[in-house]
């Protein structure tokens, strides 16, 4: 909403400057957005009297002119323009002026003249043929408006007035106009509110001989007036009645056109103009459009109407889709005699769903969508025919065609100091509230507040506090500090094992992403994801933003591709990558979502293998105190290399995967070959955690230790021969870690040589040689027999 | 044989304190001390001495023995802690060399500001509270006093999963609100941040999912001045007590009155910049005190109980927090962005 203040001065007088004006408003509950003046940028201009004109001695177009600016004697100024005649008055930047868009004159030689200024067209000036239609586009503005040489020409054209653009919320449609601000204006600032009623002094005849209206859905349209003007002149507005438009945002057009849009921002009523001798039956219905029903718009688009959309008809055809646009077929044209001017209320759900499905939000239609005030269309049009009278653009019919189908019911609420007062932590007396209230046109009867008919927000006694204290000043109320009950904060068991997660990866040289909760099929085939894979059921978004925001993800493996790719795209060498990850799984017995937690990793470049990555699963897993963990070789797992891919277990339960990317995937991707991705169910993972660790106390007698080195078969797995060396080596094994593998000459083909270092320990005594070689054989001959494995 | 002694003293002691290595030490040593040396040649002459002269040269070759003995010990001490500083200093390395680098990775910095933020409200006596992403119209709108017909509601705006739009991706952390209302004991006191999502393409300023952290109070006597000093007391430990703020009346459909907080520009502290439109402010978040509707809806009794409610943008508090101009940048990604923070 653009608020010219000179318009504003019409209804009160706030007299601040323009910084208190935008503050004051905003702190009082109407947010400023920002602030212009018109003609801002023009500077030093003046309006000049042509005095003299000659041919330009060295051009065969141009003019020197002399012209009277109120000075002592008159300037030379060179023109190019051909429209320009002796006596003339127009607009002349002086030497040292400013123009909009930051030109600046200065006096200068024209072929051998010295040109002491510049005339100006409309152009030049910022404005165009819509603020003047009498001038002409390309050449001097030769102006009508009255003036003397040497009067600042923003004074001459009414520029300089202060336009402030106000953020209306959805609540308050009252302050999408002239009237409804300056009532808040008033109250901020302590002014008078002066309402006033218009007069119209009509010309005799009769609407009712002309015009019936009928209301076919109440629901929609709880109330219609109409008035009627004959006679019509159609012309340019008069400059001042422009300059408001023209400040407002709007563009003049033509007298009724313009009286349209002038009362819809003075009073917030949306109004339309129909030129009689277009409504066939001399009726005007209010029903729904019928099923296959079209209308061509005053834009020029031809509208498939359904029965959801209420629509302004004839007896015939519609002529206007109701509160979003009038039609083609009833439109005010040059020769139209007669207008019937429509002031109605709507049902603002109806037409913002009818706005939207034909894709026209026009100013009316996004007033009335917030409801406007039952009350206002009276006044509306009765404003609109006294423009008429003063413009003198044609003859008012006398009469009034007010069709009420929903009755307005006044609203109260019980004014209840205490209560306001409990709930803002203040201690305002009830005399001041009943002021507030007052000043913004409620009623107090007793402790019956009556409600305004354009304060349709207003319900309860809350309502009334943040009137109250919108005008105490929400500045003013002590902030204060909870005096409840002491209460413990924190995080719970859950959200702690996720913080911890955090903590580990980003300990272990991972930087944190966060991506899309979306997926897509696309996404899904680029992953290799089978056609029957679980994973491709997912909760599917009805009206998405494109293919690949189109479900919810069902794993969160594209994302961190996605990202890893985004980076290789970026030529970033190396990325350490994890994100904790919410994938959406659909639920039967409910239509919501089984929400999953993941942690992801994903890396590439320098020092990326598999076994570094299993090296920080592992990790992290220890940490979680993780019980009965297993990796086991996966082929089935379409995304991942076949031979590096492991599925991680816990007590039998899938935890989560690991491995590296399929060449194909990483092709897919632009990824390169060497990238590697893992991820873990967190709710698995908590699911089998251990218990707390407790205290061992540390050994006290001396280890032994061993190295073995096996040669086996390339199938026998480490974790095969770690599980037979664990078994074998009760109770004196303490430890078994692998230090080598290796495959090639002089080891056979198809075998492997394997080397361990086991660490043996007694706890009640030093162990003895004897113990220790028992032990050594155990473990040999069981590896022998359970792994066909012999020493190197 | 007395002055012999003396000037064998005399000479070996000197030649001791010459001595500039521990190899010329021991030269002395043997030099005087060995089995060939001339102390020990000496003390074998004892035998041709007079009997009344031989203890007393006894004595003094025996006390120079001594002197000499500590003397070398003494200078192998001396030596030999000035070729430690000889092979210290041969060892100086240029500590200007950077370390081995250790690679810490970094949290993204939208969870940053949000754990800062949780550990402020927790410091204040806030537990964390978690909903669903994928939620009911009733809860994100009908409940929260925003009835069918609310614009927000409408398929332009809001990401439905069925037909009757009853299904919907929620879009603000809000209905967190109803589920901790309807479920925890009185009084309450909570944040919830979380993700949320808005039918927005994507742009400098815009995406269609985005960040909020959310709060409530409940308890008896809650007014207007706790939101306001609760709200200054969290924005002042996250950015410091110098920052001013300001409230201004605002609407919202399930908080009456309703405000948002302003803070002071953080680019230009209140002189007006283009950051914040001139105006001195950035809008931080929007609040209010909860709508009765929606307590009653929740079954808490408003004669006994009231409560406020807040919201803000996480994304928009990083990006003030770490000054970042674009909202893309936080879901893009790239580690060059990721390892400033």
């Amino acid at each position: 909403m653009d608020l010219s203040r000179d318009w504003l001065n019409d209804y009160t007088t706030v007299t601040v400057s323009d910084k208190q004006f935008c503050d004051g408003m905003t702190m009082s509950g109407s947010k400023v957005e920002g602030l212009t003046v018109t003609g801002a940028g023009i500077e030093n201009v003046v309006a000049g009297k042509v005095t003299f004109m000659s041919p330009h001695p060295d051009s065969d177009h141009m003019w020197v002119c002399k012209v009277d600016v109120g000075g002592t004697h008159d300037l030379t100024i060179v023109t190019g323009a051909q429209n320009v005649s002796v006596d003339d008055m127009v607009p002349v930047a002086l030497d040292g002026s400013k123009l909009p868009g930051g030109v600046e004159i200065r006096s200068s030689k024209l072929r051998g003249v010295t040109s002491e200024g510049m005339l100006c067209s409309l152009g030049e000036l910022g404005l165009d043929t819509h603020d003047y239609p009498y001038a002409i586009e390309n050449g001097i503005f030769i102006m009508r408006e009255p003036c003397e040489p040497g009067d600042d020409i923003k004074k001459v054209l009414g520029l300089g007035d202060s336009v402030v653009e106000f953020e209306i919320t959805n609540n308050r449609p009252d302050c999408l106009s002239v009237i409804g601000l300056a009532r808040e204006a008033a109250a901020t600032f302590g002014a008078e509110f002066r309402p006033r009623e218009p007069h119209v002094k009509g010309s005799g005849d009769d609407i009712h001989k002309y015009l019936t209206v009928q209301i076919d859905e109440p629901e929609l349209c709880p109330r219609y007036t109409a008035r009627m003007v004959k006679n019509i002149k159609i012309e340019p507005s008069p400059a001042w009645l422009r300059r408001r438009l023209r400040a407002s945002g709007i563009r003049p057009i033509n007298n009724i056109v313009d009286i349209t849009n002038y009362v819809m921002q003075e009073y917030g009523q949306p109004m339309h103009a129909f030129d009689y001798s277009c409504v066939g039956g001399n009726r005007i219905v209010v029903r729904r459009a019928a099923q296959g029903e079209s209308l061509m718009t005053l834009d020029g688009n031809i509208r498939s109407l359904t029965p959801n959309m209420l629509v302004i008809a004839d007896t015939e055809k519609p002529i206007g889709v109701a509160g979003v646009m009038g039609g083609g077929n009833s439109e005010i044209v040059d020769d139209t005699h007669t207008i019937v001017f429509e002031s109605a209320n709507f049902n603002g759900t109806s037409i913002r769903k009818t706005a939207i499905a034909l894709g026209m939000r026009t100013d009316a239609s996004g007033k009335f969508e917030k409801g406007l005030d039952p009350e206002g269309t009276v006044p509306a049009v009765q404003r609109a025919c006294e423009l008429v009278e003063m413009l003198g653009a044609g003859d008012v019919i006398d009469g009034t065609i007010d069709v009420v189908a929903a009755p307005y019911v006044e609203k109260t609420v019980k004014l209840e100091p205490d209560k306001i007062n409990a709930l803002l932590g203040t201690n305002i007396d009830r005399a001041f509230m009943v002021r507030v209230l007052e000043k913004i046109g409620f009623t107090v009867t007793g402790d019956d507040i009556h409600i305004p008919s354009w304060r349709g927000d207003i319900e309860h006694y809350s309502d009334v506090a943040e009137e109250v204290a919108r005008f105490y000043g929400y500045d003013a109320v002590e902030s204060t500090m909870i005096r409840g009950k002491t209460s413990q904060g924190g995080w719970n068991e859950k959200q702690l094992f996720e913080n911890r997660l955090n903590s580990l990866c980003q300990a272990m040289g991972f930087n944190e992403i966060l991506t899309y909760s979306f997926g897509s099929k696309t996404a899904w085939d680029k992953i290799r994801l089978p056609e029957d894979s679980p994973l491709r059921q997912a909760l599917v978004i009805q009206n998405p933003l494109g293919e690949d925001r189109s479900v919810m993800r069902t794993t969160p493996m594209p994302s961190m591709l996605e990202v890893m790719a985004t980076n290789a795209a970026r030529r970033n060498p190396a990325v350490r990558l994890y994100e904790r990850a919410k994938v959406f799984h659909p639920l039967a017995d409910s239509p919501l979502a089984d929400e999953e937690l993941w942690l992801v990793l994903g890396e590439y470049g320098a020092g990326a293998d598999f076994f570094q990555l299993k090296g920080c699963v592992e990790a992290i897993l220890k940490d979680a105190r993780m019980e009965n963990v297993a990796f086991a070789a996966e082929t089935g797992e379409a995304a991942f290399h076949p031979g590096r891919c492991a599925r991680i277990t816990a007590g039998g339960d899938t935890v989560g995967l690991i491995g590296q990317v399929h060449p194909t995937v990483c092709q897919t991707y632009a990824l390169e070959p060497g990238s590697f991705y893992a991820q873990l169910n967190v709710a698995a993972m908590r699911a089998h955690q251990g218990p707390e660790r407790t205290f061992t106390a540390l050994p006290r007698f001396p280890a032994v230790s061993r190295d073995i080195a096996l040669v086996c078969a390339d199938e026998v797995s480490v974790a095969e021969l770690t599980d037979t060396i664990a078994a074998a080596g009760k109770p004196y094994l303490e430890d078994v870690k692998l230090f080598d593998v290796y495959k090639g000459a002089p080891i056979p083909a198809g075998q492997k040589s394997v080397a361990f270092s086991l660490t043996l320990r007694a706890a009640d005594q030093t162990l003895t040689e004897d113990h220790a070689a028992e032990t050594m054989n155990a473990i040999l001959t069981a590896l022998k027999e359970k792994n066909g494995a012999s020493i190197r | 044989m007395e002055e012999k002694l003396r000037q064998l003293r005399e000479a070996s002691l000197q030649a001791i304190r010459d001595a500039a290595a521990l190899d010329a030490l021991d030269a002395v040593r043997v030099k005087y001390l060995g089995k060939k040396g001339e102390l020990t040649a000496m003390l074998k002459q004892m035998g041709g001495l007079s009997a009344e002269e031989r203890p007393r040269m006894g004595q003094l070759a025996n006390s120079i023995r001594e002197e000499l003995t500590a003397a070398l010990e003494e200078g192998k001490k001396r030596l030999g802690e000035k070729a430690l500083e000889m092979r210290l200093a041969a060892e100086r390395e240029d500590v200007t060399i950077p370390g081995t680098p250790v690679t810490l990775g970094r949290p993204h910095p939208l969870n940053r500001v949000i754990s800062e933020f949780s550990e402020i409200a927790i410091g204040m006596g806030f537990t964390i509270a978690e909903g669903p992403e994928v939620e009911l119209s009733s809860y994100n709108f009908d409940k929260l006093n925003t009835a069918e017909g609310h614009p927000a509601r409408d398929r332009q705006d809001t990401f439905y999963f069925d037909d009757d739009d009853q299904v919907l991706l929620r879009t603000q952390t809000s209905p967190v609100q109803i589920h901790v209302m309807e479920t925890y004991p009185l009084p309450i006191r909570i944040i919830a941040p979380g993700r949320v999502y808005r039918k927005d393409e994507v742009d400098a300023t815009h995406s269609p999912m985005f960040h909020q952290i959310e709060g409530l109070v409940i308890d008896e006597g809650i007014t207007f001045g706790d939101l306001k000093g609760t709200l200054n007391e969290l924005v002042h430990r996250l950015y410091g007590s110098d920052l001013k703020t300001r409230f201004r009346p605002h609407h919202f459909p399930f908080t009456e009155p309703s405000c948002e907080m302003d803070v002071e520009c953080f680019k230009c502290h209140g002189a007006g910049c283009p950051v914040c439109k001139g105006e001195g402010w950035v809008e931080l978040l929007g609040g209010g005190m909860v709508h009765p509707k929606v307590l009653e809806g929740c079954g808490i009794d408003t004669n006994k109980y009231s409560g406020f409610a807040f919201g803000f943008g996480s994304d928009r508090l990083a990006m003030f927090r770490f000054n970042i101009s674009d909202l893309r940048l936080l879901f893009e990604n790239d580690v060059r962005f990721l390892e400033q923070f």
